[in-house]
């Protein structure tokens, strides 16, 4: 450790991996996009990230008894694309629902609730479940509360106050959580979030819709380079598009419907 | 500086070294190294070890400058050391701003148009720079330096009360634990939220290691030597691994009792919650019985890279710090978060951080050999101290 010729081959050896790191970094980043530009995406998902114990019996009892399906998504900015509104997930999740179901009357409508944290939207849920008598509600929250560092316990009181009143005025609950986002993971801390909103889909036996493993799966199996700075709307439609495919297999999932019975 | 007779305790230098590592590969984004970090196997993780492991060093080292040169002197070391470990969170603030203006600058996806919102306040960095000077801003990852310099600022009083009666301090520790814990005390932050370490909860394991540093762990050492005290830690500790089983394998969470569930969760880091503080305690004692202080590895060539990370806790926590933040920006620039790749950026870290650590050390042992013998102690004082 004394000698100065050790030391000195130490931060030369450092310093190679270190270069030998940046030398090899393109040569990885090669492969990546190349997987990902072409085709319309495959995004598929593992099953078990669409199977859920928790079930939807007023979805299932609307489509099995041929009563229109209204579901209600309440969500922050991420529940949309702004200029692309028609791509988003929840329209698509509509388009797709309708596929499956031809004989199904169904109706999509969002509720946007920006900025706002959990605790503030859930004082509002009651008001506009009472005004749509949805079937279904599908809670997307979380990004709000992350991003501003709420106390992950308050949140996830509010995030259970709100799933109670939603379900006593007569609406099943999806709950959804965070996308996942690796360009801000170092400066917004999701997993307490995250953990919360199982602790409460748990505890009030609700179907959580995992957006944040889904997309971070997407990402690792070079579906999506989520990382892309692109300015560009494509990527967005195309992530959007595959959520509200898996959206919409988790829902028939969870109301146990099976389409084919449908036709 | 060391007392007579007592030769350096390696021991504390490899915990905290390894601390170091974990707490780096904590701060990555989620690969196969993670699986080896503790807090996937029990209730505690690397920072307990760390702040226990400073609390005990920096009391060691400035508990014995109390005695010889005095309170003052002391007190005066104590706040040199604490501006040190301040300048050196100004300095990650800066390297984190840069990154964080890169990123705003550069990165427009609109499928994150809201999560973007979280550079806003880079709109007005007159106030966010003088929140983070306050140590009121403190981005994620960048918790544990404040939460050490309030400690740090409290620590002449700690050992001067310690001084007095150790065990009513420690006593006086755990009243304010629980005061905290009572009446929900907190220390605000900006734009909005707490602290994420509270400081009124941390300070116990703070002045815990204190407490045994002056003395308490050779009073207790009949308590930790007791076979019952062994099963007792090893039976909460496999409690502990089997909860943690839970959240890892959802499948099995139908084995857990709902009354234990409701009493038991959350388990949060913020206060330091009482399972965390009962698992850390139970993973020291066993530890302190299966590797005995003269246990010849720690001498070893293998050891050698941990320890020395340990013995320059403050210069390679930072590097450690600076090096999570690189590492990101290198995934995210080059590979799109492969696997293979996340694997390479975080032994390299650890690589860097070791060969820092050996820089440090032979700065300080030749390098610096021609500075008066006298100064070269008071430096090392401070080194081992701050155990920063």
């Amino acid at each position: 450790m004394k000698s100065n010729p050790a030391a000195l081959l130490g931060l030369t050896v450092l310093t190679g991996c270190f270069v030998g790191l940046l030398a090899v970094a393109p040569a990885l980043a090669q492969d990546a996009p190349a997987r990902t530009q072409d085709a319309p995406a495959s995004c598929e998902v593992p099953a078990y990230l669409l199977t859920t114990e928790s079930t939807l019996p007023k979805v299932e009892h609307a489509v099995k008894s041929g009563l229109p399906l209204d579901i209600l998504v309440v969500g922050s900015r991420s529940s949309t694309i702004f200029t692309s509104e028609a791509s988003a997930y929840p329209a698509r999740l509509q388009a797709v629902l309708k596929q499956m179901l031809p004989k199904a009357v169904i109706d999509v409508s969002v509720e946007l609730q920006i900025k706002k944290t959990a605790e503030e939207v859930a004082v509002d849920l009651v008001k506009l479940v009472e005004v749509k008598k949805p079937t279904l509600v599908i809670w997307q929250t979380g990004t709000y509360d992350a991003m501003r560092s709420i106390d992950p316990e308050d949140f996830r009181g509010a995030v259970g106050e709100g799933v109670v009143a939603l379900k006593e005025a007569g609406a099943d609950v999806v709950l959804m959580n965070l996308q996942y986002s690796p360009r801000t993971e170092t400066m917004i801390s999701a997993s307490p979030y995250l953990d919360s909103m199982r602790v409460v889909a748990q505890q009030y036996d609700t179907p959580l819709f995992d957006r944040f493993a889904i997309m971070h799966h997407w990402n690792d199996s070079g579906d999506f380079d989520l990382f892309s700075p692109t300015r560009g709307l494509d990527l967005a439609r195309r992530v959007h598009d595959c959520i509200g495919r898996a959206l919409a297999k988790f829902v028939i999932e969870a109301a146990r419907v099976d389409p084919a019975q449908q036709n | 500086m060391l007392p007579a007779g007592a030769e350096r305790e390696l021991r504390l230098d490899l915990f905290r070294g390894l601390a170091l590592w974990l707490i780096f590969i904590d701060h990555l984004p989620n690969n196969i190294l993670t699986w080896f970090t503790f807090r996937n196997y029990g209730f505690s993780d690397a920072t307990e070890i760390f702040i226990f492991i400073s609390g005990y060093t920096a009391a060691f080292v400035y508990g014995r400058a109390m005695l010889e040169a005095g309170f003052v002197i002391a007190t005066a070391r104590i706040l040199r050391r604490v501006w040190q470990i301040y300048v050196a969170h100004v300095f990650l603030f800066t390297i984190f701003l840069a990154e964080i203006s890169y990123v705003a600058a550069r990165f427009d996806n609109p499928l994150y148009s809201e999560e973007m919102g979280i550079m806003d306040f880079l709109k007005q960095p007159d106030v966010t720079i003088i929140q983070a000077l306050l140590l009121r801003f403190r981005p994620a990852n960048m918790d544990v330096l404040p939460l050490y310099i309030v400690l740090m600022l409290f620590l002449p009083f700690i050992i001067w009360l310690m001084k007095w009666r150790a065990d009513v301090t420690l006593a006086l520790s755990v009243v304010l634990y629980a005061l905290t814990w009572q009446f929900d005390l907190y220390l605000s932050a900006y734009p909005n939220g707490f602290w994420a370490f509270n400081p009124f909860a941390w300070q116990l394991l703070f002045v815990f290691g204190a407490w045994c540093a002056l003395g308490g762990a050779r009073r207790m050492s009949r308590i930790l030597s007791s076979p019952v005290t062994m099963w007792i830690c090893g039976a909460y500790l496999f409690f502990a691994f089997c909860v943690t089983l839970t959240w890892h394998l959802p499948q099995l969470n139908f084995l857990m009792p709902k009354l234990i569930e409701q009493w038991m969760y959350p388990i949060t880091k913020t206060d330091m919650d009482v399972l965390r503080f009962a698992h850390f305690l139970a993973l020291a004692a066993v530890t302190v019985r299966l590797l005995p202080k003269d246990w010849p590895g720690l001498k070893s060539r293998w050891l050698r890279p941990v320890i020395l990370c340990g013995q320059h806790s403050l210069e390679i926590f930072c590097l450690g710090v600076f090096l999570a933040f690189a590492g990101h920006f290198v995934l995210a620039e080059f590979s799109g978060g492969g696997v293979a790749m996340h694997l390479v950026v975080s032994v390299a870290g650890i690589l860097i951080m070791s060969g820092m650590a050996w820089i440090i050390s032979w700065y300080k042992h030749s390098a610096d050999k021609s500075a008066s013998r006298k100064k070269g102690a008071v430096g090392n004082a401070d080194m081992a101290g701050g155990g920063s």
